[in-house]
């Protein structure tokens, strides 16, 4: 097996020296009616050749993103990654290092996690940040229990234009930890009462901008009166170069700061992995989950980096932990900072600005094909068609004409009455003959 | 050169050295300043044409001040990534003996069928006609592990180990709710061996911890779990094998006595790798039991991630497996993304998407690769590897619990080391010096100044005697007085002995700009 260096050899004398005649001694403990004679019952070992065949056939079954007219988005992005990231991020000493537990030989990995700590604080507009999580859904149930613990209430708002999976994730964890959820209804227009629900007994609210739907939204109102009764703001994206556009979620007023990161150095990989980012003000720091990576210097008075305040992480707490979470996204926070260091604000702020045009000039061209209604006014790269038809079915049906045509809302929210509505992203990689044969088959499908 | 914070950046200038140099650069040893020292706010490395005018549309949300992204170009980028890379120790570097990790060779191959543009270029919403290989991939990798493991059900979406852990012990209050004993049933059984994420996901959602304490032979005794044992006890969470290194030995009785209880056995699979292929944890009575597959099955620990955790699940609590997962339909693979749509009573949903498929990926190469037989003699290799390191190591330094045979790890605690002066830490920093990556040290709790040595089956053997003949070294010479060599060490990595006091006291959590930088942006 090439996998494994010891030989049949090496095996004898190795048993010899630790004076047994067969490896099964050393697995005395396992009662001897369990311990298995044979291999289980899986296929014996095979050469890269075969595996190389075997698991490329099951890639070609998929149609990938890059293929096709592409404008599938609602929480992941397809976006151009330079080839530097990817050849960087398989640098061994990178893909192959562990927790920097041990600094002196973990500085590569510390100083970029001070470098991404650094980017993902400036982009929020907010004093600190971590070092990821594991990817937006999750941190923002993580942002949630992390408001309870600062408010010590425990009851969380959730917006109609969160997205729909991340409110499952909020649910579903505060319902096991007996907390108190308020899901608005689904919010197309983006103009729900949010302001209503906040009073004194409300630990949170959870608001996406952009959000599911593509509304940009004004946050600034909904920390003004969130702030008035004690309650924080957590503000939530799903496409983070959104930010390089729009005000900061950290200027509008926000308390924590929630999002993915995917969109910047990540592949779309079926959903995983990605990358979350969490940045809060540093009067809370003490309730922040996560890993945090701080400046410090080592013993010849040289400035170095180490893994810092984990008197909050549960290897130290265990029960009284701030969190169960015992890793961040190291690799895929990697890529996201190269990709961001090679952007610098000039590129970031450019691919923003594409990213907006392209969705506007694809609005407008969906926008006149008949059976088609754009229902947002104000979006940064995804927005919402009302459809003629169920989108479901016209999704489908794009797919037999080669384009892959976005998400329709009854995938996320079944039985909302929301059938005819198609959510639709669109970044620098859509071309003017993309958006002509979106426009076309849309056209012939309708 | 003092860098812009006004500190010393040269080893040259701030130590001792004996042929200093004017950069303070050490040949290959480079030192690498911050990104926000090198960069520049109008650079950037990736060309992008300025859109055409328009007239946004962003409800006059727009942004109206400077971010403080600097950027590199793309020669700049490649050397300063390269350069901090050079300062880290990989698994590529040598021998990475971190017990309870399981830092094994991470095959290429894996990595370029990760980068298939069939899995690495779909998006998760995508109609499931156009991702049939993906869900079909998805179906295999549970297959295996659900095999490998003789359980029911395999829940694939946790994110990294702990996400597994909260997905089993979720799985676990659904089922009690779901008998009506969700009020009373609130008390979990820990090990004080156990690694803190145990208690602290039981914790999370709303359980009163019990710990169970470590006898002197570092097993769980039955009677000690009886004793604890009533109506209120919702689950045990095991490590099998146990963080000492130990293969639990009255594991089957204890399993027996938790489900006579009512109670359900929660296994942390975290040294599954010792077993793979030699045992099966279904057969030993486990009712949830997550797998890292970024130990186990060899997908990069890249820095701290991303890990994946899939859960297995037996017959008891199949049903509650969370949202989303494949099943095979007459028209091919179905992916039930809606709790309404199954057939089962998911208890939710735990991240967004369907998990990480780039791990899968990997993880079903390296199974693909090994096969039945290889996976037998990758653990068969780890455990050997191991009782070889304490074969070669016990006369010196000290066995805890005996000199008896260990799993794929072995434990030492600091006794070895009374009255020299010299720690578990200390020894730690001294192999630093020597090429090596420390083992674990300081877990499990329950020994003192533990010392973890976790070699896996993939060092040769002439690896090993090596490792063995430095640590006899490194134990005669703290026996022998000689503590300079390990409570000033490491002398020759990147860095000195770092100041973690400092840092956790006036936290320093990202880069500032001095004054006259920020003059300049303005």
């Amino acid at each position: 097996m090439r996998y494994l260096p010891l030989s049949d050899t090496d095996r004898s004398e190795m048993l010899a020296r630790i004076g047994v005649n067969h490896v099964d001694e050393l697995f005395a403990d396992v009662p001897k009616n369990l311990l298995l004679k044979e291999p289980v019952d899986l296929p014996r070992r095979k050469g890269e050749l075969d595996v190389e065949r075997i698991l490329s056939r099951m890639s070609s079954k998929n149609i990938p993103a890059s293929s096709v007219p592409f404008f599938v988005g609602a929480g992941a992005y397809k976006h151009h990654v330079p080839a530097t990231v990817d050849h960087l991020i398989q640098r061994s000493e990178f893909l192959t290092s562990y927790t920097p537990y041990q600094p002196e030989i973990a500085q590569g990995t510390l100083q970029y996690l001070f470098e991404f700590q650094t980017q993902v604080a400036a982009l929020t507009g907010m004093e600190v940040a971590n070092a990821s999580m594991y990817d937006g859904s999750t941190g923002t149930g993580e942002a949630v229990l992390m408001a309870h613990r600062v408010t010590k209430r425990r009851k969380a708002v959730l917006s109609g234009g969160l997205h729909p999976h991340y409110a499952d994730v909020v649910r579903t964890l505060s319902e096991m930890s007996s907390d108190d959820v308020v899901t608005m209804a689904p919010d197309v227009a983006g103009t729900e009462d949010i302001l209503s629900q906040i009073d004194d007994s409300v630990s949170c609210v959870v608001v996406q901008s952009p959000d599911v739907f593509g509304n940009v939204r004004d946050l600034k109102p909904i920390a003004d009166k969130a702030h008035q009764h004690g309650v924080l703001l957590i503000a939530v994206f799903t496409e983070v170069v959104s930010l390089g556009l729009l005000q900061s979620p950290g200027s509008m007023g926000a308390d924590i700061v929630v999002g993915e990161g995917q969109s910047i150095g990540n592949a779309l990989n079926f959903g995983g992995p990605y990358v979350g980012l969490f940045a809060t003000q540093s009067k809370f720091l003490r309730q922040m989950p996560g890993r945090l990576c701080g400046e410090t210097v080592d013993a010849d008075g040289n400035r170095g980096f180490v893994l810092t305040l984990s008197t909050r992480e549960q290897h130290i707490r265990r029960d009284k932990a701030t969190s169960n979470i015992c890793t961040n996204s190291g690799l895929c926070s990697l890529a996201f900072t190269i990709h961001m260091t090679l952007l610098g604000e000039a590129g970031l702020s450019r691919l923003a600005r594409i990213n907006h045009a392209n969705a506007v000039k694809l609005a407008d061209q969906l926008a006149s094909v008949k059976g088609v209604e754009v229902l947002n006014k104000a979006f940064f790269n995804e927005f919402t068609l009302r459809l003629a038809k169920p989108a479901a079915e016209v999704v489908e049906r794009l797919v037999e004409k080669g384009v892959l045509a976005g998400v329709p809302v009854s995938r996320l929210l079944p039985g909302a009455g929301l059938d005819n509505l198609l959510l639709v992203a669109s970044t620098e990689v859509n071309t003017d003959d993309d958006r002509a044969a979106f426009c076309a088959a849309l056209k012939e499908v309708l | 050169m003092l860098n812009r914070q006004g500190r010393p950046s040269s080893a040259g200038q701030a130590g001792t050295t004996e042929h200093p140099t004017f950069t303070g650069n050490k040949a290959l040893a480079q030192i690498e300043p911050l990104l926000f020292e090198i960069g520049r706010y109008d650079t950037t490395g990736v060309d992008l044409d300025e859109p055409e005018d328009f007239k946004p549309r962003l409800g006059g949300l727009e942004r109206k001040e400077a971010i403080g992204l600097p950027g590199l170009s793309e020669p700049e980028t490649m050397r300063h990534y390269v350069r901090l890379s050079q300062q880290n120790y990989g698994i590529d570097t040598g021998l990475f003996p971190l017990g309870s990790c399981t830092m094994k060779h991470n095959a290429r191959l894996n990595e370029r069928m990760a980068r298939l543009p069939g899995f690495s270029d779909v998006h998760p919403l995508q109609p499931v006609s156009t991702v049939q290989g993906a869900l079909e991939l998805m179906n295999e990798l549970g297959r295996y592990l659900v095999t490998l493991t003789n359980m029911t059900a395999v829940a694939l979406s946790p994110k990294a180990g702990a996400h597994g852990e909260l997905c089993g012990m979720m799985a676990i209050k659904a089922a009690i709710e779901a008998k009506g004993e969700g009020a009373t049933r609130n008390v979990v059984l820990v090990p004080d061996s156990a690694h803190g994420t145990n208690p602290a996901t039981a914790a999370l959602i709303g359980f009163k911890v019990k710990p169970v304490p470590a006898r002197e032979d570092g097993w769980v005794h039955v009677e000690d779990v009886k004793e604890r044992l009533g109506p209120d006890v919702a689950a045990i969470m095991l490590t099998n094998p146990n963080t000492c290194g130990l293969f639990e030995p009255q594991v089957a009785e204890i399993a027996k006595a938790i489900h006579d209880a009512g109670a359900y056995f929660y296994c942390d699979g975290a040294n599954f790798n010792a077993i793979v292929g030699k045992a099966k944890p279904g057969d030993l009575g486990v009712d949830a039991m997550h797998i890292n597959l970024h130990k186990t099955f060899s997908t990069p620990h890249g820095g701290g991630g991303p890990g994946s955790g899939p859960v297995v699940l037996s017959e008891r609590l199949a049903p509650f497996a969370p949202v989303p997962f494949v099943r095979a339909g007459k028209d091919g693979f179905e992916l039930v993304e809606q709790e309404a749509d199954a057939a089962e009573k998911p208890f939710g949903r735990m991240t967004a998407f369907h998990g990480q498929m780039g791990m899968y990926v990997r993880a079903l190469s390296y199974m693909l690769s090994h096969g039945s037989d290889g996976m037998k003699q990758a653990s068969e290799d780890a455990v050997l590897n191991a009782n070889y390191i304490r074969a070669g190591l016990a006369d010196l330094m000290s066995l805890p619990f005996g000199n008896k045979p260990c799993m794929h790890e072995v434990l030492f605690d600091d006794a070895w080391l009374k009255d020299t002066g010299v720690t578990t830490l200390d020894v730690a920093k001294a192999m630093i010096d020597e090429g090596y990556h420390p083992m674990t040290m300081y877990f499990p709790l329950v020994v003192h100044g533990a010392m973890l040595i976790e070699p896996t089956e993939s060092e040769s053997k002439a690896s090993l005697d090596l490792f063995v003949a430095m640590l006899r070294d490194l134990a005669m010479a703290a026996k022998n007085g000689d503590k300079e060599r390990f409570t000033g060490a490491p002398y020759h990595a990147p860095r000195r002995r770092l100041d973690e006091t400092r840092a956790a006291r006036s936290p320093v959590l990202k880069w500032t700009p001095s004054a006259p930088v920020a003059e300049a942006a303005e």
